[in-house]
């Protein structure tokens, strides 16, 4: 046997399977990037002061998409007021004091299927208990709880999972040095955690401000000549906005469609850009 | 001499039966260095987390006996477990600095108590960080992580932790295992000084440091107390065999 042919043909094939790997790879890639830049290629003419800034005018067909926005903002925020406080607590709860047992993992799983549960059925479920049962009436309210309810999952498993990947061994210390099981929270598990819970509630966020489905029955309207007053007012928003004006308005101009779900896009990439600076940020300073 | 603790009959199993304790009765006499040595899995470790109540956060299936400290048993759900905590300090194999400065490591336990009055930090850093032989090498890196310093920087870091909380019991759980002889020797040297005020719990990392080391020694094995002496006895006249080929090398 010649063994150092051998290595050749070997080393050959760990070659041309490596570069297999990077074509697959790059395949993958392929379509994301290329959605992304059809649509700016689109709808970066359509971008203008005016555009972001403006009232639609002539039935959505010219002027901007300023209430789109200011809506999307504002379910965010709605969104985030809820689903934050109760997401990162239940987080905390069930990695830091639940115990192992079958309830725990009961719930655990719950929160993972729930994950999993299309988008229009927690839009049906929002129109039936905050909308018709407690009488929110479409409305921002009505629509950050029922976006609340879809992001919660994701909150929550990456608050625990964050918490998970704290070593245990701060947790034996702190607690040797006469800390209760809260203080040890507050002072070393959550702060460490903190960039992870962080990231995951901006992951949640943004697939909140991109759905459709759970606000068109909840609380978004296509058309408002005014910006809403009150959480009890229904507010326009991006996503409902392109879903219509692709689908139900004649004579749209296609740029302004492209505009809008470049705005989106935006909105969207960019929390996902902030996500990613706050998690390599904390690794770089991470301890441990 | 006069007893700070008293374990009487304790037995204690780990759900998973790893590593357990079997009817174990050991004094640790006040005002001296108290070894607990053996080899691996003899139980020195959960020992020592029986008395401060750490097992607490482990899964423990089964714990007989009682552990009388002051008078008081500590394994009696009544007591106050933090207090207790604070009053016996507690030096871990890995040095474990919390991710925090230099600065707020010594001063954690007592933040924990509510302590905020910058000045009565500032006196206790001090203070700490002379008895455990560091101030004068971190004294202008307070604001560090504690994580930048060295090994032995960081163990006696570790140690400042606990003294600030001025504790009456310190125990320590391998403390140098992972240190040079160098930083070895200096908490040797500090164990020494220490023990005029405060009483010691030394799990040693080999048969040499406790020979070293020991006002007191028991010998564990396997969960059992095998032998207990009075100073060297152990090492210079062992009465059972598996005393004698342990600290002669023979196992270990």
């Amino acid at each position: 046997m010649d063994n150092s042919n051998y290595a050749q043909v070997s080393k050959r094939k760990a070659i041309v399977g490596v570069n297999l790997l990077r074509l697959i790879t790059f395949i993958t890639a392929l379509p994301v990037i290329g959605v992304i830049v059809y649509i700016i290629v689109r709808g970066a003419p359509a971008l203008s002061w005016e555009f972001l800034t403006a009232m639609p005018r002539d039935g959505m067909r010219a002027g901007g998409i300023m209430p789109a926005i200011v809506g999307t903002f504002y379910l965010a925020i709605g969104t985030a007021i809820f689903s934050v406080p109760l997401g990162v607590a239940a987080g905390i709860y069930i990695a830091e004091y639940a115990s192992d047992n079958k309830l725990t993992r009961l719930v655990r799983i719950a929160i993972i299927n729930l994950a999993g549960i299309p988008s229009v059925v927690y839009g049906l479920f929002g129109l039936g208990l905050f909308v018709l049962f407690l009488k929110f009436g479409t409305s921002i309210l009505a629509a950050s709880l029922t976006l609340a309810i879809m992001t919660l999952p994701v909150i929550i498993s990456t608050t625990e999972e964050a918490l998970r990947q704290v070593p245990s061994s701060f947790r034996v210390v702190s607690t040797s040095l006469g800390a209760t099981r809260w203080q040890t929270v507050k002072n070393i598990t959550l702060p460490q955690a903190m960039p992870g819970v962080v990231t995951g509630v901006i992951l949640g966020l943004e697939r909140a401000v991109g759905e459709t489905a759970p606000i068109m029955f909840t609380g978004a309207s296509f058309f408002l000549p005014l910006l809403p007053q009150s959480p009890m007012d229904a507010t326009m928003a991006l996503p409902y906005h392109i879903f219509v004006i692709s689908t139900s308005v004649p004579g749209m101009p296609v740029q302004i469609q492209y505009g809008t779900v470049l705005v989106l896009l935006f909105f969207v990439l960019g929390m996902n850009v902030i996500a990613t600076l706050i998690r390599n940020r904390a690794r770089a300073r991470r301890q441990w | 001499m006069s007893v700070l603790i008293s374990v009487k009959n304790l037995t204690l199993m780990y759900s998973d039966g790893v590593e357990s304790l079997h009817n174990i009765s050991i004094d640790v006499v006040a005002n001296a260095v108290n070894v607990f040595f053996g080899p691996a899995g003899g139980g020195k470790s959960t020992l020592l987390r029986a008395i401060n109540r750490l097992n607490d956060l482990a899964d423990v299936s089964t714990v007989e006996g009682q552990i009388f400290y002051n008078g008081r048993n500590v394994l009696d759900p009544q007591v106050n477990v933090i207090e207790l905590r604070r009053k016996v300090g507690m030096v871990f194999s890995r040095p474990a600095p919390l991710p925090l400065t230099v600065y707020e490591n010594v001063v954690y336990g007592l933040r924990l108590m509510g302590e905020n009055s910058k000045s009565v930090l500032d006196g206790r850093v001090e203070e700490a960080l002379r008895q455990a032989v560091l101030w004068d090498e971190v004294y202008d890196r307070l604001n560090d992580p504690g994580i930048s310093l060295s090994g032995g920087q960081q163990q006696r870091l570790c140690i400042s932790r606990v003294l600030a909380l001025d504790p009456e019991l310190l125990m320590l759980d391998e403390p140098t295992s992972a240190l040079d002889p160098v930083s070895t020797a200096k908490i040797e040297e500090m164990l020494q000084e220490l023990k005029s005020r405060i009483t010691i719990i030394l799990v040693p990392h080999n048969v040499q440091q406790a020979a070293r080391t020991a006002d007191y020694s028991g010998f564990f094995l396997q969960g059992k107390l095998v032998e207990y002496a009075v100073g060297k006895g152990l090492f210079v006249n062992p009465r059972e065999k598996q005393t004698q080929d342990y600290v002669t090398g023979r196992f270990g």
